[in-house]
């Protein structure tokens, strides 16, 4: 996110000088409001990463185990408001760059809907998908931050044009109104299984609330993740374009034409998970592979669209694991590409369609990592999200239960 | 085979620059010139995070350009992303349209030698300029200026319905006024605000395939694009006719050599990976704004031209060529207005402003007075305050110095006298001096007359009423 006079750099060394010469919406919301800006934090380059490994700087470790990676992109927000060194976060996601991090880290983390924050200012990774989100110790900091970052924005053609709400009136413990689904294809295959018992105690934990929760049907998955990675790497190899070594950001010092200043600059500058995105939306935006790949991708993404409508016919906000995984330690997925994508399986798909989700901690595996639930709710239904999370979280007390132990 | 042989066919994509004081995607002015980097925010030089918002006059003068020249207009359209690198184009994407243009399948009728034609338009679609590269002067590389970046461009895209340099011409002339008329683009060529995309191919007469084309790009007058049309043509003949065959490619015209030549190989083809923008969302245009934007078009070339002959007698042909340039149609209505005295006023553009402009090598819209000191200058004749030798020279002063004719004359104390005694006194010193012309006349010499008129406009540095003069020294001959 842009801040004026201060460095802007999404962790890359394209941008590793780069001082921001405006600030972003969401920083003039937050300066309006008098909050004080204590330092920005590190997180995978341009926001393309699951572990934050990704920083062309810094590795940043989970508070809960230092061993351990703090999930990603923002994981340098999760962990910094996990360990208390900042009350609360702010982060962007365009896969599930807050939601996962956070489950991680065992904190709050909301992605908004797409339109309800505005995304001027934020350095663009993929635009359809990108949204600012709250990254906080509980549900209550998250619905005033809320309040302070939401509102349309003429600068941002794609924010929406709905009335501003007190998303603090949600923080009520009552679920017995809602009815949740809870699709069981998020709870299968490729889910670790204290991740799983975790959840599942959640569940039931609904249930005992007075909540209505049913299994449902959301047969989505792998199609989300891969028209995830063909969207995403195609907006992102347009938008990392303007990163050229012309006007701002790194130039190579060894070139001789125009070409040379391009390819060097944009191959020293850009490190290999932001390489290897380019070259993919590159390939699928490529004539005769368009409409194989990105075309496709669209028609899908209406599919899934659609498929999370019907659902929503029938419930009031949808239950899945945040993250597949707790977190893992440091190096042992860097190298694996493939592996590190399936860490935004149960999270990419929100961001397909466009709604609101939000990942809180709802236990520990048995080495103490905490392990994310993730709510999925309506278009611009934050407030349901809110109060079903505030009522898990009045109810469980995790925050009085487990603290970062720090170890190593 | 002769060059007779065959016909050439050629499409242009022609893009002008609309008039709207704002860019396209963000506040910054689209004024013409300014200090390099002066006209620019972070949308417009791309900075990180930066966000296009669509300017609604864009779309408004789009559609209306779209209605002017009879096309379809889209209810639903969209922007799309042009991918590429250069330094001039700061996102490293232009913003345009693809496959859902706001206007399509029109046309502009054109006057050839065989009637009326014509030319049929694919589509007109919105998009951003770029900035402009100016070299160094020392020879270190090139400076990126982002003035000109993100100012609102239409492409008006024509079928290849163009068969000789004239009609191309023709073709422009139409549409640029046409683009004027409608205060859409004020087309300076100068400023680069009308180019096009020359698209050139050849075939044998008769023949019903098209040849293989090539383009010319960025072609910014018309005598340019007229001999880089011919150039191209008579290029490709001669391949053909020495067996060979045409590439599809890009080429670049030169000026000074009069030759194109080939930009890049086929290798470095482009593929500009065209994806809806995401950051924009769709356009959406109702019946109601195509109507009311409808509603708000001028009085087109046609209808005044057609009003010029009928109701004030013009000449057709003077008709024609005033209504050409909305410019010189609008100086002509309001300085009749003024006077009320179309033909004259008519004539001072036909004959000594357009002579002036030729001179000075100048577009109508580069006059420098306004239409109410024309009316004034005609009116000042009319009633016999300065004669029409006067009047040239005042003309010439409104050229150099635009003021009121009126404070013109009397600066330069050059008021006509009709003064019956002061002539009287100019024609009798004359005729005093000039005894032979009496004689000559009195013996039958017309011309003597002239000769001494001519000698009395001399002694009066022509300020003298010439009907007056005339009329006396006939008095005085005749007695």
């Amino acid at each position: 996110m842009c801040t004026k006079g201060v460095k802007t750099t999404c962790s890359s060394k394209m941008l590793e000088n780069f001082v921001a010469p405006y600030n972003a919406t969401v920083v003039e919301k937050l300066e309006d409001e008098g909050i004080i800006s204590l330092g920005k934090l590190n997180m995978d380059e341009f926001a393309m990463g699951a572990s934050t490994e990704y920083s062309a700087f810094k590795t940043t470790k989970n508070p809960w185990n230092l061993n351990s990676v703090p999930g990603g992109s923002s994981g340098g927000s999760a962990a910094a408001v996990a360990s208390q060194m900042v009350p609360w976060a702010l982060g962007s996601d365009t896969g599930g760059s807050i939601r996962q991090p956070s489950a991680l880290c065992g904190v709050v983390g909301l992605k908004p809907t797409y339109g309800l924050v505005s995304r001027y200012g934020l350095v663009a990774f993929a635009s359809s998908l990108d949204q600012i989100g709250p990254i906080t110790k509980d549900v209550e900091d998250s619905a005033i931050l809320l309040n302070v970052i939401t509102g349309h924005d003429e600068k941002d053609s794609t924010s929406a044009n709905v009335p501003k709400k007190d998303y603090t009136k949600s923080l009520v413990k009552d679920v017995t109104k809602l009815k949740i689904g809870v699709p069981k294809e998020f709870l299968g295959e490729g889910i670790n299984e204290e991740v799983k018992q975790s959840v599942e105690a959640a569940i039931q934990k609904y249930k005992e609330l007075g909540a209505t929760v049913e299994e449902c049907t959301l047969d989505i998955a792998n199609e989300a993740l891969a028209t995830y990675y063909i969207i995403a790497c195609a907006e992102a190899s347009s938008n990392l374009g303007r990163f050229d070594g012309i006007r701002y950001g790194y130039r190579t010092k060894n070139y001789e034409t125009l070409k040379d200043i391009y390819k060097n600059s944009r191959s020293e500058g850009f490190g290999a998970e932001v390489k290897r995105r380019i070259i993919l939306g590159t390939y699928v935006l490529s004539s005769g592979y368009y409409d194989a790949y990105y075309k496709k991708a669209q028609k899908v993404r209406t599919v899934i669209k659609q498929e999370f409508e019907k659902l929503f016919e029938e419930y009031d906000l949808l239950i899945t694991p945040t993250s597949p995984t707790v977190a893992y330690n440091i190096g042992t997925k860097s190298n694996n590409p493939l592996e590190m994508y399936l860490a935004d399986l149960c999270t990419v798909s929100v961001n397909i369609a466009g709604l609101p989700g939000i990942s809180i901690p709802c236990g520990v595996d048995k080495q103490g990592m905490p392990v994310g639930l993730q709510l999925i709710g309506k278009p611009f239904g934050e407030e349901t999200l809110l109060q079903a999370a505030y009522t898990y979280e009045q109810e469980v007390k995790f925050r009085d239960k487990y603290k970062p132990q720090f170890k190593s | 085979m002769s060059k007779e042989d065959y016909e050439v066919v050629i499409g242009l994509e022609v893009h002008s620059e609309l008039s709207t004081k704002t860019k396209i995607f963000c506040s910054c002015p689209t004024e013409f010139g300014g200090e390099p980097n002066t006209h620019c925010c972070p949308v417009c030089m791309a900075m990180p995070g930066a966000l296009p918002v669509l300017n609604k006059r864009v779309v408004e003068y789009a559609i209306k350009a779209g209605l002017a020249t009879n096309c379809s207009i889209a209810h639903v359209s969209k922007n799309d992303r042009k991918n590429y690198f250069y330094p001039d184009l700061p996102k490293s994407y232009q913003i345009s349209q693809f496959d859902m243009p706001l206007c399509t399948e029109g046309y502009v009728e054109i006057e050839t030698k065989d009637g009326p034609k014509k030319i049929r338009l694919v589509r007109i679609h919105i998009e951003e300029d770029a900035g402009k590269l100016n070299h160094d002067e020392y020879g270190r590389g090139s400076l990126v200026d982002l003035n000109r970046a993100g100012v609102p461009l239409i492409e008006i895209v024509s079928e290849p319905d163009m068969r000789s340099t004239e009609e191309v011409d023709s073709y422009l002339k139409k549409l640029k006024s046409i683009l004027e008329y409608i205060e859409v683009s004020d087309c300076k060529m100068q400023e680069g605000s009308l180019r096009a995309d020359v698209n050139v191919s050849v075939r044998k007469k008769g023949a019903k395939e098209f040849g293989t084309r090539t383009e010319m790009k960025n072609m910014n007058s018309f005598r340019s694009i007229t001999r880089a049309i011919e150039y191209e043509a008579q290029r490709q003949i001669e391949v053909l006719e020495n067996g060979g065959k045409i590439e599809q490619e890009t080429l670049r015209w030169d000026e000074v050599s009069g030759k194109t030549f080939s930009m890049r190989d086929k290798e470095d083809a482009q593929d500009y990976r065209y994806f809806p923008e995401p950051d924009l969302a769709i356009i959406n245009i109702s019946d109601e704004m195509i109507d009311d934007i409808r509603k708000s078009l001028p009085e087109m070339p046609e209808s005044r031209r057609e009003r010029y002959v009928k109701e004030l007698g013009l000449p057709e042909y003077d008709s024609n060529i005033l209504t050409s340039s909305k410019y010189l149609s609008d100086l002509f209505e309001n300085a009749t207005k003024v006077c009320n005295n179309p033909k004259a006023v008519s004539n001072w553009i036909m004959t000594d402003i357009t002579r002036i402009l030729n001179e000075e090598e100048k577009e109508p819209n580069e006059i420098p007075f306004t239409a109410e000191q024309l009316g004034e200058l005609v009116t000042l004749i009319d009633k016999g305050t300065i004669s029409s030798k006067i009047a040239k020279q005042v003309l010439e002063e409104l050229f150099k110095n635009p003021k009121s004719p009126q404070d013109i004359i009397k600066e330069k104390g050059w008021i006509q006298i009709s003064d019956e005694s002061a002539i009287k006194e100019v024609v009798l010193k004359i005729l005093e001096a000039n005894p032979q012309s009496i004689v000559d006349y009195k013996a039958g010499r017309d011309r003597a007359l002239g000769y001494l008129v001519g000698q009395a406009m001399k002694e009066t540095k022509g300020k003298a009423n010439p009907q007056m003069l005339n009329k006396m020294f006939l008095e005085e001959l005749n007695k």
